[in-house]
């Protein structure tokens, strides 16, 4: 019904930026590209939708993002750094059952803490065999995703625990900021983004990640302790796991050993049409943000909008691709 | 020069996601705001049992003048995704939404705000636990469909002693106990009892099932009689069976009603399946909605859309049909 609209969108976008960027600004700024995109998208789903920009809905496409937009800051690190972790989603989960079945032991804190603690030792599993033994992460992460969400059923005993409102589901609680309703999981997650934005960008640790991603041979030379720093991205990614893990009691007040069996792959999703290269070294948080919000306005703007499931993951599986393609692009031109 | 090149690839990237937008609403503009709309949220978009349901839904949503919205979780166990599509059905004003849980307790807080925004929510084929925490629910009475196998399994196997080995589905699945539960009391036996040499979880999957049926017939090779959870799991058990030369001396049960399931009675390989009504379901379910919509009734309780035996070996006693019958009623096609 009004095709008209957004067909004209992308050509208004085309005028402004291109009179006001230039290449090096392209490069130095992964974030444009998935920008505009998300721009474009908002644009036609508010023209299709009367319903979609109102408060209530931008709320939920935000709490829908909270455990892959959080999942997607600790793949965003390791991805900088050139590598890949399939296993952060079952570590979350792994981490969703500690938590229930603790706090039936010793109360929310002692299940906060033991989580945090087992997911930083699935970590540093994974970081001690990237670095201690020098295997290629997709394949060290193959390997504990594989294990990991074998051991997280018999830890369940492929049961589910319902877990008691409280501590353990406090990110699902909302609060009111004028006629604009959220939930303190929301929060969270834009701090953990908010972090991990300044600790990349502002600090001597966020350039080392960057530059052992971008060249780990030049990165050792100039005194760098690049398996130091890789180490420390694993350790840190476990922490982020874990953060998501209570993250998803909040929003399913349910440890369940099958739920998010793709987040792994979602996550990856949201870094690479973030514009982050799975080469490593270029790209930030700042776009993995975009691009999570990218998927999650996709998915929530299709259904308004009366669009089936499948169509909305072959929406997705083309921005993945396309998010690639530009980034192999760019990195062609630069060379 | 370099310039403009960069721009333009970061641009054509940015048309591109346009245009694959623009294409997935093109089939869904003009829709008038006074239709009733329906949503439909299965478990997965990967078995022919849902396209069977959203289909059915499709057909009696056409006919009663409705718009369904079809949404399903991306596998079992896919809470967060069904949550969502929950969520996001509100937003767009439906009127009710017939929902197949993926976990009996895990969607539970969305359903409940669904219904406080004066959404009614049917369960379809899989009851919520507890069941109240639906409108209604409209569903096979499982139990009753395993005791159907159960009774035709111990017919068939006539004055032999028994000795039975069971695949399972999911361990805790509320559908899997009662069909489990079911074919017991039809068996006339108990969970523990000496009869029982073998039981494994196969999850419904057929590769899963051929496996644990090898395992098994290396342990007891006295198995006579096999239950299965569903049709997959009996075609991969008789893989097994068949591999290990002992075709026709075990009798297997199932329960579904696929039309692969149907013809794999029809070829003698299963000996009984019992029918489920998908279709039913979903009819049943769209026509509670757009009643509720039209006058404000709301549907109640547990409805059974009924289960069927079918074989060609029927037991005396015991009300069966044939598998001309079963391919005339079954769901999805045969051989997929």
């Amino acid at each position: 019904m009004s095709t008209g609209a957004p067909a004209a969108a992308p050509s208004t976008a085309t005028s402004s930026i291109s009179s006001r960027f230039n290449a090096r600004n392209l490069l130095r700024e992964p974030l444009l590209g998935p920008l505009v995109a998300l721009v474009i998208a908002i644009v036609i789903f508010s023209s299709v939708s009367n319903s979609f920009l109102n408060p209530q809905n931008v709320s939920l496409i935000l709490q829908q993002s909270v455990v892959v937009g959080i999942l997607a800051v600790g793949q965003t690190l390791i991805i900088l750094t050139s590598g890949i972790d399939l296993s952060i989603g079952a570590v979350a989960v792994f981490g969703t059952i500690v938590m229930a079945q603790s706090a039936g032991a010793g109360g929310p804190f002692l299940a906060l803490g033991s989580t945090l603690l087992v997911c930083v030792v699935f970590g540093a599993v994974n970081g001690g065999l990237v670095t201690a033994l020098r295997l290629p992460p997709f394949i060290v992460t193959l390997g504990t995703f594989t294990a990991i969400q074998a051991a997280t059923r018999l830890l369940a005993g492929s049961e589910t625990y319902r877990v008691e409102p409280g501590a353990l589901t406090f990110l699902g609680t909302s609060f009111r900021i004028g006629s604009f309703s959220t939930t303190y999981g929301v929060v969270t997650m834009l701090l953990v983004y908010l972090v991990m934005w300044y600790a990349l960008s502002q600090t001597a640790w966020g350039k080392h990640v960057y530059a052992v991603g971008g060249n780990p041979q030049a990165s050792n030379l100039s005194g760098i302790k690049s398996q130091r720093v890789l180490f420390s991205v694993y350790l840190t990614t476990g922490v982020i796991a874990a953060i998501a893990a209570w993250a998803a009691l909040g929003r399913i007040p349910n440890a369940d050993p099958n739920a998010y069996q793709n987040a792994n792959l979602e996550s990856i999703t949201a870094v690479v049409i973030g514009g982050t290269s799975l080469f490593g070294g270029r790209g930030g948080v700042g776009g993995t943000l975009v691009g999570t919000l990218i998927v999650g306005v996709l998915r929530n703007g299709l259904t308004q909008a009366g669009v089936d499931n499948l169509y909305q993951n072959i929406a997705t599986g083309v921005l993945v691709i396309v998010a690639v393609a530009v980034d192999q692009f760019a990195r062609r031109r630069s060379q | 020069m370099f310039g403009k090149r960069h721009t333009s690839t970061q641009l054509v990237g940015a048309a591109l996601v346009a245009g694959t937008l623009v294409l997935g609403l093109t089939g869904c503009g003009g829709s008038g705001s006074d239709e009733v709309k329906v949503g439909l949220i299965t478990k997965t978009d990967s078995n022919p049992y849902f396209v069977k349901l959203r289909e059915a839904a499709q057909a009696q949503a056409d006919k009663d003048g409705a718009k369904l919205i079809a949404l399903a979780g991306a596998f079992d166990g896919d809470n967060e995704g069904q949550v969502a599509a929950i969520e996001n059905m509100v937003g767009q004003g439906v009127k009710g939404i017939l929902i197949t849980p993926n976990s009996s307790t895990g969607v539970l807080d969305a359903i409940k705000k669904a219904r406080d925004a004066g959404v009614v929510v049917i369960a379809l084929d899989t009851a919520t636990d507890p069941e109240d925490a639906v409108d209604a629910t409209f569903a096979t009475d499982n139990k009753a469909a395993g005791v159907s196998q159960g009774k035709w399994v111990k017919g068939a196997l006539g004055t032999a002693a028994p000795q039975v080995v069971m695949l399972d589905g999911t361990p805790g699945g509320t559908v899997d106990t009662f069909r489990h539960d079911g074919f017991l009391e039809g068996f006339g036996i108990a969970n523990g009892s000496p009869e029982i040499v073998g039981q494994e979880n196969t999850n419904g999957d057929q590769t899963k099932a051929q496996t644990a049926m090898e395992n098994i017939l290396q342990r007891a090779p006295g198995i006579n009689a096999l239950y299965t959870i569903n049709e997959p799991a009996a075609a991969g058990a008789y893989q097994a069976i068949q591999a290990a030369n002992r075709a026709n001396q075990i009798t297997i049960g199932s329960i579904d009603g696929s039309c692969t399931g149907i013809a794999d009675v029809k070829a003698g390989k299963i000996g009984a399946t019992v029918l489920q009504f998908p279709a039913k379901m979903a009819e049943l379910g769209v026509q509670a909605v757009v009643k509720f919509a039209k006058d404000g009734t709301k549907p109640s309780g547990f409805n059974d859309t009924g289960s069927q035996l079918v074989t060609d070996k029927p037991v005396a006693g015991l009300e069966s049909k044939d598998t001309a019958w079963g391919e005339q009623n079954c769901w999805g096609k045969a051989g997929s």
